[in-house]
């Protein structure tokens, strides 16, 4: 087994993962963003930020999430498999972990505006469930190619509150729909917070919505010593903008755990596909350094996959870190792999996966043949595949 | 060297009114048509000219400015489409400043060495990178500074006086005050908020300070010229040559700078 140097502390102080992350913004940001990082440090040092938002994690959230073994799956593959459950929280994916934590710290900061961008709609929804919580003013924006892919999810929105805004530039999707949330915030910053849904933007928002998913892995690395005396030797999570694999990672990052990331390969990585840190170059988007799709001119491309949560040309920092420092491996999957992988794991064990983890589930079925007999292997399952029934119907040619 | 922007503000302060700079983006509304807008724009009494580099995702900018970058990039604009332009400008013996304003990505991928190099041999005098703050800012300082040629830092109301001390430091050229909290676009009044930026801004540095941001009428550019060295005109003036076809443009580009400008009213 390979052993590994601790990692290095990252972010450094001005939010830098090596050559990735920083605060490339509007100036008119850069005030916005110290108060952030300042309340964030403060609340996290803070013991009864600490218990509340513990207590909701239990209480509201349902966490700890269960560490599910698989017996048909971890047989069909020929390596001990077990899920880590972000399926089972609240509102059905990992997303309302960092989402409940970010509405903790609005409304410490006294912050009563909230906006957000949300691409195939689990974070919208995540936002739109911890304003009505919190009682906070709710404004999402979502692209409007993404309003007509994913109109169930607008729809819970708002019934639960949430005004969303349509957004018509570029591809209408959520690249843009991120866009014009920083536009908003850069308009209202004084009396907005802008809850973003993954490991991307500017410092300090990668390493906070890092430490607020961190749970999974600390969970993960917890339920596993107790059920096999043992920390994994491979540890599997998709990666759009990266927040669910960063939550997995991190609790093993000083660990001899293989940390693999799968990204999107849409229709092959000869075609249209989100496989930024496979296929793109260094660039700045949405205000930090990192991977990115872009044409040679640094025009930013439209991604493709058939999961709308990992339809993005970006990606987290830290990834792009961990992909040049090669502390974690970065794989792709395409839309027809997903979905074989949703129907296989549907069928041996019960579980429905939203299409995003299903890239994570392929990966690892993909890997059949290549186990090592004491590989034991930990999926993020980060989130449930009912919103996708439509997309999955539609892929396989059935009317529903 | 001489300093073209340093130049410009000597001249308009003797003349006690302000520099006035319009924005449009280069290659828009046709690919070629930057070149005949930047000289009809001087020619109705603007001092200097931002030449907008078009990114797809600008998101300091309001719709009217992220409507002609995506058409900008349809019609094929990059990098070397500004290049172009500024070199033919100083061809037909153009002597005002020429700033190349956009975002950080697209000066990434030309290569920063390159970009600066090729920006200057092309006859621009100073970059202003929307979503480059100074503490990001450092390689592509040192090379433009080597270069002879400015960095323009922007500075918003809301910023702290670090922040104000920080663009004080590393700016050269001119500051960008910006007369609004947000992004580009027009506005019916000049902020309330400016004049105490600019005088919090004034104890800082001596450098001198535009203004820009949602100024659209002769009366913002009256106002504005009591209280800095200069305005810059964007949105506005986009829409206006945005609404003009094709043989009208050069003629309204001119007479949009005659009324902004006060020679004709």
């Amino acid at each position: 087994m390979t052993t590994h140097t601790p990692m290095a502390s990252v972010p450094d102080e001005h939010g830098h993962f090596g050559e990735f992350g920083g605060q490339y913004v509007p100036e008119t940001l850069m005030p916005a963003l110290a108060e952030l990082e300042f309340a964030y440090h403060e609340a996290i040092r803070d013991p009864a930020f600490r218990k509340e938002l513990d207590d909701l994690l239990r209480d509201y959230v349902g966490r700890p999430s269960p560490l599910t073994h698989t017996a048909r799956l971890s047989a069909a593959v020929g390596a001990k498999v077990y899920l880590k459950r972000e399926d089972l929280n609240h509102t059905g994916a990992h997303k309302i972990n960092a989402v409940i934590a970010q509405g903790l710290l609005a409304r410490r900061m006294g912050k009563r505006r909230i906006i957000a961008e949300t691409g195939a709609g689990q974070h919208g929804v995540a936002t739109a469930t911890v304003c009505a919580l919190f009682g906070l003013d709710c404004i999402i924006y979502m692209g409007e190619e993404d309003i007509r892919r994913q109109s169930l999810n607008v729809f819970k929105m708002k019934i639960l509150g949430a005004e969303v805004r349509p957004v018509s530039s570029g591809s209408r999707t959520l690249k843009d729909a991120t866009n014009e949330a920083i536009r908003d915030w850069v308009t209202n910053v004084r009396d907005t917070y802008y809850i973003i849904g993954s490991v991307v933007g500017p410092h300090p928002y990668p390493a906070m919505v890092r430490d607020f998913q961190s749970v999974i892995g600390i969970e993960a690395r917890e339920q596993i010593l107790a059920k096999e005396g043992r920390l994994p030797t491979i540890a599997v999570a998709c990666v759009g903008g990266g927040s669910n694999a960063m939550g997995l990672f991190h609790a093993f990052r000083d660990d001899p755990v293989r940390l693999i990331g799968v990204e999107a390969a849409g229709e092959g990585l000869d075609k249209r596909h989100a496989a930024t840190l496979g296929k793109g170059r260094p660039g700045v988007l949405h205000g930090a350094r990192s991977f990115l799709l872009q044409d040679e001119h640094g025009q930013v491309q439209e991604a493709h996959s058939i999961s709308a949560g990992l339809d993005y040309p970006g990606v987290g920092p830290e990834h792009a870190y961990l992909k040049i420092s090669e502390r974690a491996e970065y794989r792709s999957v395409t839309d027809d792999e997903a979905l074989a992988a949703l129907q296989t794991l549907s069928r041996l064990e019960g579980i429905i996966p939203a299409l995003e983890s299903s890239h994570a589930v392929a990966q690892v079925i993909k890997m059949k043949g290549t186990f090592r007999p004491d590989d034991l292997v930990i999926i993020n399952l980060s989130g449930r595949g009912d919103k996708d029934m439509n997309t999955v119907a539609e892929a396989l040619g059935v009317t529903v | 060297m001489t300093d073209r922007l340093a130049e410009m503000f000597a001249r308009t302060r003797a003349e006690h009114r302000p520099a006035v700079l319009p924005f449009l983006p280069a290659g828009w509304p046709e690919l070629d048509d930057t070149v005949r807008l930047v000289e009809a724009a001087i020619e109705g009494g603007a001092d200097g000219f931002e030449i907008g580099m078009p990114f797809s995702d600008p998101l300091g900018d309001g719709p009217v400015n992220q409507v002609a970058y995506t058409r900008a990039i349809a019609n094929g604009c990059t990098a070397e489409t500004v290049f172009e332009a500024v070199r033919t400008l100083r061809s037909r013996g153009v002597r005002a400043p020429l700033l190349v304003m956009g975002y950080f990505n697209t000066i990434l991928a030309h290569g920063l060495e390159r970009f600066v190099e090729d920006a200057a041999s092309a006859g621009v005098d100073g970059f202003i990178v929307v979503d480059l703050p100074p503490q990001e800012a450092g390689e592509l300082e040192g090379l433009v500074r080597a270069a002879g040629l400015h960095m323009v830092y922007l500075l918003p109301p809301t910023a702290t006086p670090d922040r104000i001390r920080l663009i004080a430091e590393h700016g050269s050229g001119f500051i960008y005050c910006v007369g609004f909290v947000g992004i580009t676009g027009e506005r019916a009044e000049v902020s309330s908020e400016l004049p105490g930026l600019l005088s919090r801004v004034r104890e800082q540095t001596d450098l001198p300070l535009a203004v820009g941001f949602g100024i659209s009428r002769r009366e913002h550019v009256r106002a504005i010229g009591e209280l800095a060295d200069g305005v810059v005109i964007g949105s506005a003036f986009v829409r206006s040559v945005a609404e003009a076809s094709s043989e009208e443009r050069p003629a309204v580009a001119r007479r949009f700078l005659e009324e902004i400008t006060g020679r004709v009213s």
